[in-house]
């Protein structure tokens, strides 16, 4: 009788199907979402690796056969542009015995050797051969090839990729958030932004779901970033105060906003947004103006960027862009860069200037909200109560002309949609 | 190696030995009364080659950015070091690369121990300094500390570094 094989328990293989109405409830979510590592696993399965998920912008591979590695969760991608300008999503993986194939960040390459036995892939991520062929006789090369995302589409430069074969097409997927998107490259006296000058990469200790929820948390500014807005002449903390006017939004689909103009209308100053004025930025205005004409330019001025969270892991946060990624239950990356808006090189150098005061592992702003995170992530291990609370404002929830949700400023009105989006995700089988 | 240029570098590491101690102790005016009123800190991400004015870097102060820093601290909702990390480091290898007589610079090996609620973590970088001396005393005007895993992503380190 033979029990060596029986010995090592298969799990996760085919897990129990979970009851996500126990955990997900309308105003509560359970505490063991953050912290049970098989449902860590699960949501890669059914968010990470079959939903569309944001990898990279065109601009970071300009010309033909440049490349840089990116990731979908814990899974290493490299995103590249082939010699016709096709862009790719590659797994950093070689079909031959697994190894890395490429371990530099970014560059310019035709083709991928693996340094382990020397086979090499074009940046399509087609096998362009093996050394010593003839021990491979009568094989398919066609099959061995470098894994590839399945999907991959872009909006406006952003490129998402889905591991999944069939569903959603990313329009449908993205819905109001396209409009966000455009509105941001209208910011743009080229329509265009770029992502052009590199990543900070802070890590933390927390799940990443505490990090998605944050990005559109209205009502926490105002105390985790008292230190910076008291020392500082900020204009952020009134905007998320109980009488501003901007609201929370949620769009469906995952995605979420904090709509503050509101209050730069109520303002009426071009580029409050950024707190500055337009005179203190005369190039950027002039273009604009060239633009879109006088008057639409000062319409676009005023109103500013976006504050949208495009479900599961892009952030643009007005003037950067968050790229969120998971790598364990308890464990996360934000990818943080400023936003470059083509053809604005004065107001550009401005973005990166603010960009790495705020973000990044010693931020102003944000390694107060790491800090948090990782609070967060310490106390919900706590067993006691075993429910999160975020019926914040759900009284006072009602939808917009658009037929959207919407709450105040400081309400949880994105969070809770947020939760229904995670829980019909997770109930798919 | 003649007297003075001993004399010289006891004396320069002595003044980085005293910023270690300000920084471990988060003694943050102390601190900043070392900088020159043109001082620039500075910490690269992603390698030591990139151009701070064009690509993201960890920190790049202007000496109005240093004190706005120190005037977070001092507000005690820096939640990040509110408690502060207890912090001990260790210099070495100090050395004087170039010296005109009034500005120097001066390159050291860091390694900082920092405990956080998150856990311990070990930073070690190569430190550079740009160091004038104004009225008789050494002032630091410029210093950027190369951390040696700069390219990964790191946890936050919002104490003095
Ligand atoms: S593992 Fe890549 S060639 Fe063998
Ligand atoms: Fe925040």
């Amino acid at each position: 009788m033979s029990t060596c094989a029986s010995v090592i328990p298969i799990t996760n293989a085919n897990p129990e199907p979970r009851a996500w109405g126990d955990l997900v409830r309308e105003n509560q979510v359970h505490g063991s979402l953050y912290t049970d590592p098989t449902i860590f696993q699960e949501e890669l399965r059914k968010i990470w690796f079959r939903t569309w998920v944001y990898v990279g912008h065109e601009s970071e591979v300009p010309k033909p056969n440049d490349y840089v590695m990116k990731s979908i969760g814990p899974e290493p991608i490299l995103m590249t542009r082939d010699r016709e300008g096709r862009i790719h999503l590659l797994h950093n993986r070689c079909p031959h015995r697994g190894n890395r194939v490429c371990m530099t960040e970014k560059g310019s390459a035709r083709s991928f050797t693996c340094p382990y036995h020397g086979w090499t892939f074009t940046n399509d991520g087609a096998l362009r051969g093996y050394p010593f062929p003839s021990g491979y006789e009568g094989v398919d090369r066609s099959e061995l090839g470098l894994g590839k995302v399945a999907r991959v589409a872009s909006y406006k430069g952003f490129v998402f990729g889905s591991m999944a074969q069939e569903g959603p097409s990313l329009e449908e997927h993205l819905g109001a958030a396209m409009q966000a998107i455009d509105a941001l490259c209208l910011t743009s006296p080229e329509g265009e932004v770029e992502v052009t000058a590199g990543f900070l990469k802070h890590k933390v200790k927390s799940n990443w779901k505490f990090l998605v929820e944050n990005e559109t948390d209205g009502y926490h500014p105002s105390f985790v970033h008292a230190s910076i807005f008291e020392v500082a002449k900020s204009g952020i903390g009134s905007l998320y105060s109980s009488d501003s006017t901007a609201v929370s939004r949620y769009f469906g689909q995952g995605h979420s906003e904090n709509d503050l103009r509101p209050e730069f209308r109520k303002r009426d100053v071009p580029m409050s947004w950024f707190n500055t004025t337009a005179d203190r930025l005369p190039e950027y205005t002039r273009s604009m103006e060239a633009a879109y004409g006088v008057e639409q330019a000062r319409k676009i001025m005023i109103d500013g960027t976006p504050h949208i969270m495009i479900y599961p892991n892009l952030f643009i946060a007005e003037i950067q862009i968050f790229v969120i990624q998971p790598l364990a239950f308890n464990e996360s990356v934000q990818h943080v860069t400023a936003l470059q808006f083509k053809g604005a090189p004065d107001l550009n150098r401005r973005l990166r200037q603010q960009t790495m005061g705020s973000v990044g592992p010693a931020g102003f702003l944000l390694a107060d909200d790491a800090e948090m995170y990782e609070r967060t992530q310490l106390g919900v291990q706590a067993k006691s109560p075993e429910w999160l609370y975020l019926g914040r404002g759900k009284h006072r929830e009602r939808t917009d002309e658009n037929g959207y949700l919407i709450g105040d400023a400081t309400d949880e009105t994105p969070t809770r949609g947020i939760w229904r989006h995670y829980r019909s995700l997770m109930e798919a089988a | 190696m003649n007297v003075e240029d001993l004399l010289l570098h006891h004396e320069v590491s002595q003044f980085i030995y005293r910023e270690a101690r300000l920084q471990d102790n988060h003694e943050y005016d102390a601190w900043e009364a070392l900088w020159t009123d043109d001082g620039v800190y500075w910490i690269p991400a992603n390698g030591d080659t990139s151009d701070p004015e064009l690509e993201m870097s960890i920190i790049y102060d202007n000496r109005s950015r240093i004190a706005l820093r120190v005037r977070q601290f001092h507000t005690g909702k820096r939640y990040s070091q509110s408690p502060r990390s207890p912090l001990r480091r260790v210099i070495s290898n100090v050395e004087i690369l170039e010296n005109d007589g009034t500005a120097l610079v001066v390159t050291a090996n860091a390694i900082v121990f920092e405990a956080h609620a998150r856990g311990d973590t070990i930073w070690g970088s190569r430190n550079e300094y740009q160091l004038r001396r104004e009225g008789g005393t050494l002032r630091m005007a410029g210093k950027k500390v190369v951390l040696t895993n700069n390219e990964r992503a790191l946890y936050s380190m919002a104490f003095l570094i």
